[in-house]
């Protein structure tokens, strides 16, 4: 039942006029600046997608406006949620009342290996569960005794960390001091990280200040045995921003140790402490997500000199440009390498392209995710056909928006922290055949009668990286899209609708 | 290649094939560095020991999966439950985001609620500048015909003044003079989301209650309480009082909100209780609360205005609904009608036929406390018995209540009361102390998986199934559901426990 999407960048901009409207006149002031179309640009086409458009007019990272339903998170939600939460032998402390850490218990569908409750620890919730007393009298005594009940029923756990909530930064807790108390008693790496959901303006400033935990509890603590006792290699490489959402970075590894290369480190999807602690032994590291992780790989090309470089597993164009570009970074024997891997998942691709694309191509899809795939997986739709009427993100940065101007053509319309009304209104007009965000979105634009993918856990599937994943890609988007239930909305004793227009 | 466009793997098969086995054998040798299999193994049982039990349940600081959740969301819900209502809840954003998700993974439906997105300036400053425009925006967005204003933790604990910065944010024009802001402060250090849900019931009461003079009438009010099971609940009820004639308000009822259908268009406020209904619900003879302790603070106002109480604890099953449905004839002189007696027939009749089944079955519960209560209080009447009974959010005074309900039956004579205890604690009590089944929420599954013990699904969240809240667990037609579900999981486990061919399938009985 999805109509045509709009005709050009014209009706668009009308488009932003008409939600702006509906706004108070302080708060339309600061909204316009956040919605925009993407113009023309004089920078040459990016060498993979062949396009060019200007994308970052809008302004991004600034605070959202309140009352109007944003869809953002906290800067906990950045730490623990995304960057902290993932990895195993740890147990992370979600150090403040119950609720954080209860809403995102097991909700980021980071996979992992290991015996939960024995050796690993990701779909647990920890919580110090602050009372009155604790708000009142502080918590850095009741989170000393946390960590050594964890210590003691936990014997497996090979560090602690303290996901500071809301009130701890209220209260004046001295968490630092607690971890470095605690780390002398038990030995065991603990490392307390400033993450209070005040801080910042969404995620993002979460993600960077627990790179920067990372940085100074775990990097430049004192070498840990599995570091001293790793024997650095030629081919050894980190995978920097893949939280293993359905399984990702297994489906990303799997390609990388195929063309020859040594993994030693996934920050952060089923890694273990040593895994971050040997990272600085890499020659090289490898990001997917950067607006989470690449504070902790400039430092390390800073501190370390290891170089990193940004690529991008989603849909085989840029998957193989990836493996291309990673392999450009080693010998030849890589290089040769990746050319076979690259040869030997061709047909699959064909395959699938050959199933899926016929039902798919020219499909229209808008999409608002968080910091990287607003743009990141507009390749893979793109492989199949598929074209993007509009993209927005959560908490991108300017730099990720000037990014996304090589992969949306001119013409497209960009939505920086969209609000609820905003985006319902965009659906409405646009009406693109699919839309891909979050779970709050899901249901409100499925009744509207567009299929939709969540593109935060995959809607419980996935992988989605790699050459495995792109094949779970095109069968879920066509199952989202072909789907029967689509044409039952409408009782066929009633006359359908006549559109407005 | 394990991958094939004819037959699609994803994540449920993809990782079991021998390519990724091998990768991840190699991964956990090479680069985790972590426990050898004799050691998890080993702690793996200790973690399942009684001496393990006792240092577990010795545990004075730290929360370990616990079954409870914060009081906003259960003050956003109840708000979600009158008409035209938009929550709005003042603190930090990520608050609400959170709340929005996790109710909408329950229901399967939108959530709408804003937040007043306080940052650093505001910790330091005070969030009035954040009410006062947020008000405004979300009035001229959300076109909502009320705004009910709750809190998450950070504006508690600078100390914001709800009252006082309504009132300015009136003053200043963010919504008009008479529109209707009731507030609640709902501090996420205490209590959990059930006195969330009590703090905004409170609210709207004292609202709309607020200076009328009170003309007594027949009709009888119904707070229904945190229940995930709502939508269903409330239409059963609805059905059942007005079989009987009888003229009540449910006073929160997310019954359409969580229920809309698909048909084009998203609806963000739908059904709901009128807000001239709550106004008049002074008027009422009585109030009744499904949910004791959902509703303490709230039922104060109500005997305050001179109101008749009646309270009760999640009613399942024959005898918790009779009682409810005798209290409300008793206060509104209308009979019990011959068709729900011929229902309550059908639910003993359906009872009776598996009783052989249901008998001497033992069950670990857990959930909030008037569920705690009313679950158990049903599979005793079936015959089960209840040996663990666990409210992290439950009271000593609880677990009093809780006690008195097992001591009435002699099925409740094995059976513990755990208050305040979380869903760790309950594992070391299942390892040492094992159940027939279990019943719960979906957090449950990880206790099913550590200890091999069925969990049925019976209350909120439940993420992982889908539906199950579309239909009622009150009321003789609800005591169909949960005891059809029940049913279900024993048949599932005599057939599994007969499961293995040529070895122990003698059992494997087509008739039961």
């Amino acid at each position: 039942m999805a109509k045509d999407h709009v005709s050009g960048p014209e009706e668009l901009e009308s488009i932003i006029q008409e939600v702006l409207e509906a706004y108070p006149a302080k708060a339309q002031k600061k909204r316009a600046k956040h919605l925009s179309v993407t113009t023309a640009t004089e920078e040459d086409p990016d060498p993979v997608t062949g396009i060019a458009s200007k994308c970052d007019s809008t302004k991004s990272n600034i605070k959202s406006i309140p009352g109007v339903m944003t869809i953002r998170g906290c800067a906990y939600a950045g730490s623990k949620g995304v960057v902290w939460g993932p990895i195993k032998d740890m147990v992370h402390i979600s150090h403040g009342p119950v609720g954080c850490g209860q809403y995102s218990w097991s909700q980021r569908r980071n996979l992992y290996t290991g015996t939960t409750g024995v050796d690993s620890f990701v779909t647990m919730q920890f919580t110090t569960d602050f009372q009155e007393k604790d708000i009142v009298f502080g918590g850095d005594k009741k989170l000393e005794k946390t960590i050594d009940e964890i210590n003691e029923l936990f014997p497996l756990a090979n560090g602690v960390t303290v996901q500071s909530e809301c009130p701890i930064g209220l209260i004046g807790d001295d968490i630092e001091a607690v971890a470095k108390k605690k780390n002398k008693d038990i030995g065991k790496t603990i490392v307390p990280v400033r993450c209070e959901g005040f801080r910042g303006v969404s995620q993002s400033l979460g993600h960077h200040i627990a790179n920067d935990a990372i940085r100074d509890w775990v990097i430049e603590a004192p070498e840990s045995e599995a570091k001293k006792s790793y024997e650095p290699g030629p081919y050894d490489v980190n995978i920097i921003g893949d939280y293993n959402i359905g399984g990702d970075a297994w489906a990303s590894r799997i390609l990388l140790e195929e063309i020859g290369l040594n993994v030693i480190g996934c920050w952060s999807g089923d890694a273990t402490l040593a895994e971050m602690e040997r990272a600085p032994k890499a020659q090289l590291n490898l990001i997917h997500c950067y607006r989470s992780m690449n504070y902790i790989c400039r430092y390390m090309e800073e501190k370390y000199n290891i170089g990193w470089m940004e690529y991008n597993f989603f849909g085989p164009t840029q998957i193989a440009a990836s493996l291309r570009a990673i392999a450009a970074k080693f010998d030849e024997t890589i290089q040769e390498n990746a050319e076979k891997v690259i040869a030997k998942y061709q047909p699959l691709v064909d395959q699938v392209l050959a199933k899926y694309k016929p039902r798919l191509e020219g499909k229209s899809v808008m999409l608002y995710v968080g910091g990287l795939r607003p743009r990141h997986v507009v390749t893979a739709y793109d492989d199949l056909g598929m074209v993007i009427a509009g993209t927005g993100y959560e908490f991108a940065h300017n730099d990720d928006y000037k990014r996304t101007g090589h992969y949306v053509k001119e013409g497209t319309l960009i939505y920086d922290d969209v609000t609820g009304y905003e985006l319902e209104k965009f659906i409405e007009k646009i009406r693109p055949d699919l839309v891909g965000s979050g779970i709050k979105e899901k249901y409100p634009v499925q009744k509207m009668g567009i299929p939709f993918r969540q593109m935060h856990s995959w809607d419980y599937s996935g992988p989605y990286h790699g050459y495995d994943g792109f094949a779970i890609f095109a069968r879920d988007m066509d199952m989202a899209i072909n789907n029967p239930v689509w044409g039952l909305f409408d009782a066929p004793w009633e006359t359908p609708a006549v559109a407005a227009e | 290649m394990p991958q094939s466009a004819d037959k699609v793997l994803d994540h449920s098969k993809l990782f079991h094939e021998p390519e990724y086995k091998e990768m991840l054998a190699n991964k956990k040798a090479t680069y985790e560095c972590g426990h050898t299999a004799e050691t998890i193994h080993q702690i793996g049982d200790w973690t399942k020991s009684w001496e393990y039990r006792e240092k577990n349940l010795a545990r004075e600081a730290v929360t370990i999966n616990p079954a409870k959740a914060c009081q906003p969301v259960g003050a956003v819900f109840a708000a979600q439950g009158y008409e035209g209502t938009l929550p709005f809840v003042h603190g930090s954003q990520g608050c609400v985001a959170y709340y929005r998700s996790h109710l909408s993974r329950h229901f399967k439906e939108p959530s709408a609620a804003v937040s007043s997105s306080m940052t650093e300036d505001a910790a330091v400053f005070g969030g009035l500048t954040n009410m006062v425009d947020g008000l405004a925006n979300a009035y001229a967005l959300y076109k909502p015909k009320m705004i009910a204003v709750s809190t998450t933790c950070m504006a508690e604990v600078i100390g914001d003044d709800l009252n006082s910065f309504i009132i300015q944010s009136k003053e200043k024009g963010s919504v008009p003079e008479d529109f209707p802001v009731p507030y609640a402060h709902t501090p996420a250090f205490v209590g959990s989301h059930v006195d969330g849900y009590d703090n905004a019931q409170k609210g709207f009461l004292d609202l709309f209650w607020e200076g009328a003079e009170r003309k007594a009438g027949d009709s009888i009010n119904i707070i229904p309480g945190f229940d995930g099971y709502a939508v269903a609940n409330n239409r059963e009820l609805t059905r059942m009082l007005d079989m009987m004639g009888v003229g009540f308000t449910i006073l929160g009822d997310v019954s359409e909100v969580y229920d809309t259908p698909s048909d084009g268009e998203y609806r963000m406020y739908a059904g709901g209780t009128k807000l001239e209904d709550a106004k008049a619900s002074i008027n009422a003879k009585a109030t009744i609360s499904m949910q004791e302790w959902c509703s303490p603070k709230t039922m104060e106002v109500v005997e305050k205005v001179g109101q008749e109480t009646a309270v009760f604890n999640y009613p399942m099953g024959v005898s918790a609904t009779d009682s409810f449905l005798m209290k409300v004839s008793e206060l509104t002189g209308k009979a019990i009608p011959d068709q729900l007696k011929l229902e309550r027939g059908r639910l003993v009749d359906a009872m009776a036929d598996s009783q052989a089944y249901l008998h001497g079955k033992t069950f670990a519960i857990f959930g909030d406390p008037d569920f705690v209560l009313g679950m158990a209080k049903f599979v005793m009447e079936m015959g089960g018995e209840p040996s663990h009974c666990l409210a992290t959010n439950g009271s000593k005074k609880w677990a009093k209540q809780m006690q008195a309900v097992l001591d009435a039956s002699p099925f409740g004579a094995k059976a513990q009361v755990w208050a305040g205890k979380d869903l760790w604690h309950m594992r070391s009590l299942l390892a040492t102390e094992p159940t027939d089944f279990l019943i719960g929420s979906s957090y449950g599954k990880y206790l099913e998986r550590d200890t091999g013990i069925p969990l049925i699904r019976l209350t909120f969240p439940i993420f992982d199934r889908h539906h199950h809240h579309r239909f009622p667990t009150w009321g003789y037609q609800g005591g169909l559901t949960v005891l059809v579900k029940i049913l279900d999981a024993i048949f599932l486990k005599a057939d599994q426990d007969a499961g293995k061919v040529g070895e122990t399938d003698m059992s494997f009985d087509l008739t039961r």
